[in-house]
């Protein structure tokens, strides 16, 4: 499998700022970033920089992973519930699988995502650990 | 019964066969106005409204190999033995055959070749005629189907063949479980390490939360396939499991198990397509295509309104019962797409048989086997049978054909006249459903 250099290169503010999209038009706000707004087909959207805390929505811990992310397993994903309403798709870390609870508060953290073999490229992105609960 | 249908505008060119046929409508109702015509979509820069026929299509032919691990068998070889074997049981020649629609997920990533309309169109014999493969995910068989009834029922061709075709065992296990992926969003879905099965494990966790329920409550999706299996000679795992199988089974991606799980495999599975008007020239034994509809949905799961509830099943059964003019409580049976026990639950909710959360309930309580309010799966499904997944919607649709004819031996229905089926592609995104009938 390629290393898909340009795709991962494009996806920097997604994969390091949590950046998403916002509707000026309806006030959506959703990740990750789109051309026109789900919710009311505008045009008008502008860059979201998400603020990395929510609740896990739901999780399962993978023991067969697709090529590439042998060494990880077993690896802990998760829908998470971002504070501002919208679900994003990653890995859970800094915590054991059999700790993880639904409705559990997570914060985002940049972290290895994958290599592409010893020389390869190393993709970095967002992954979710616990957090305290703000006051 | 003719079916009308306004649409604004009309096609300027027609092959002469279906200039024929339209000519023999009543011309109360036919609505080709081929003097109106001049540009390619002449009625797009004219304001007046036509009204085309939409044709009844029957399914007139149906074949299929064996699922398994062909380790023997090419996709070309699979692929030509399901046509072959359609063709035959509707008794319809090289020459018949207007048009070939290739079902099929990614036969490029599991075997290298693309360009399946032309390479299958040749190796079946029918070298030369139009051909075009349908992508649509797990949901390609499906796909393709309709297309090829769309072109029936449009009056475009006359006489059709459609195949859905998956040859997965090529690829080691990891290899096969990051193509299957390529269903989901690769940049926010796969990249963070999800298989296919980890998304529907999302599924089954927060479904499990919401509605109290266990791993185990699960069982019976899994117990009825298999029961049903035993009766399908082309199934994969023709025999029964209990339910201390189902709980040791291995762990995929918690809380899934093998035993929710449908298997890698490799199959093709084929029917010949016709105007009804015309389907007892081939077959004593028609069954009439009643609905058919596609919707989709966000490929996506964590940009679905609620990842719960299959906004993408519930759109294309709408449009399917509302063509057909029928409920969930016409439908005798239905064979939906069990890829995972979950999908099984959340496919019956949306499609209006059981309330929300209730599916898994009503499943203990063998509402879904052969005696039950609707009877799944009834050769076994994704589940037993098996999920060569482009494949897989024309085997739906197959098996659907043997009940209403009659046909499913051990698995018969007594009383099968009207069947629905349900191929969905990715996690929900793309749903194609089609109502079938016998015709007596």
């Amino acid at each position: 499998m390629s290393m898909d250099l340009p795709r991962h290169w494009r996806l920097k503010q997604a994969r390091y700022r949590l950046e998403g999209s916002h509707c000026e038009d309806c006030g959506h706000t959703f990740f990750p970033s789109r051309l026109i707004c789900p919710e009311c087909r505008s045009e008008n959207v502008v860059a979201h920089q998400f603020g990395g805390r929510g609740r896990v929505y739901s999780y399962s811990t993978v023991y067969n992973p697709p090529a590439g992310y042998d060494e990880y397993v077993p690896y802990t994903v998760a829908l998470v519930q971002l504070d501002e309403g919208p679900l994003v798709t990653a890995q859970l870390t800094d915590v054991d699988p059999e700790d993880v609870e639904i409705d559990m508060p997570v914060e985002m953290v940049t972290r290895r995502l994958r290599q592409y073999g010893e020389d390869g490229l190393i993709v970095y992105g967002y992954k979710f650990r616990p957090a305290w609960e703000a006051a | 019964m003719m079916k009308i249908k306004k649409i604004i505008g009309v096609l300027s060119y027609r092959p002469r066969r279906e200039f024929q046929a339209a000519k023999e409508q009543p011309p109360s109702t036919h609505g080709y106005d081929f003097h109106h015509s001049r540009g390619e979509f002449d009625g797009l820069s004219s304001p007046s409204t036509e009204v085309i026929i939409m044709r009844n299509v029957s399914i007139v032919g149906i074949g299929q190999t064996p699922v398994n691990e062909h380790w023997d068998k090419s996709l070309r070889e699979l692929a030509t033995r399901a046509v072959v074997g359609a063709m035959k049981d509707a008794g319809a020649g090289p020459d018949d055959v207007d048009a070939l629609y290739v079902g099929n997920m990614a036969s490029g990533a599991f075997t290298g070749q693309e360009h399946l309309g032309a390479l299958v169109a040749d190796y079946a014999g029918l070298q030369g005629v139009e051909a075009v493969k349908v992508e649509a995910a797990c949901g390609a068989g499906g796909a393709a189907f309709r297309q090829g009834y769309l072109a029936v029922a449009g009056g475009m061709k006359d006489v059709v063949v459609v195949v859905g075709v998956e040859k997965m065992t090529e690829k080691l296990n990891g290899d096969a479980t990051s193509i299957l992926a390529t269903a989901a969003d690769a940049d926010y879905e796969v990249d963070h390490g999800l298989s296919f099965v980890a998304l529907n494990a999302l599924l089954m966790r927060r479904y499990m939360h919401e509605y109290d329920l266990t791993h185990i409550d699960f069982a019976p999706f899994a117990i009825n396939a298999h029961r049903n299996a035993v009766h399908n000679e082309n199934a994969m795992f023709p025999f029964e499991v209990d339910e201390s199988r189902v709980k040791t089974a291995r762990m995929i991606a918690d809380p899934i198990t093998l035993l929710d799980s449908s298997p890698i495999a490799d199959g093709a599975a084929a029917v010949v397509l016709c105007s009804a008007d015309t389907a007892r020239t081939f077959t004593q034994h028609p069954v009439r295509v009643l609905a058919s509809s596609l919707a989709t949905d966000t490929v996506a799961i964590h940009n679905r309104r609620d990842p719960l509830f299959l906004d993408g099943a519930a759109k294309s059964v709408a449009k399917a019962y509302d063509q057909a003019g029928v409920g969930p409580n016409d439908i005798n049976f239905f064979e939906l797409h069990d890829a995972f026990s979950i999908m099984a639950a959340l496919s019956l909710e949306a499609s209006g048989f059981f309330d929300r959360g209730q599916a898994v309930r009503e499943a203990q309580n063998c509402e879904i086997s052969r005696q039950g309010r609707i009877p799944i799966q009834t050769l076994g499904g994704l589940k037993a049978r098996g999920h060569p997944v482009g494949a897989t919607g024309m085997y739906q649709i197959v098996e659907a054909s043997m009940q209403l004819r009659g046909e499913a031996g051990g698995a018969q229905l007594p009383n099968a006249r009207l069947g629905m089926t349900q191929n969905i592609g990715g996690s929900g995104a793309t749903v194609v459903t089609h109502i079938l009938e016998a015709e007596r």
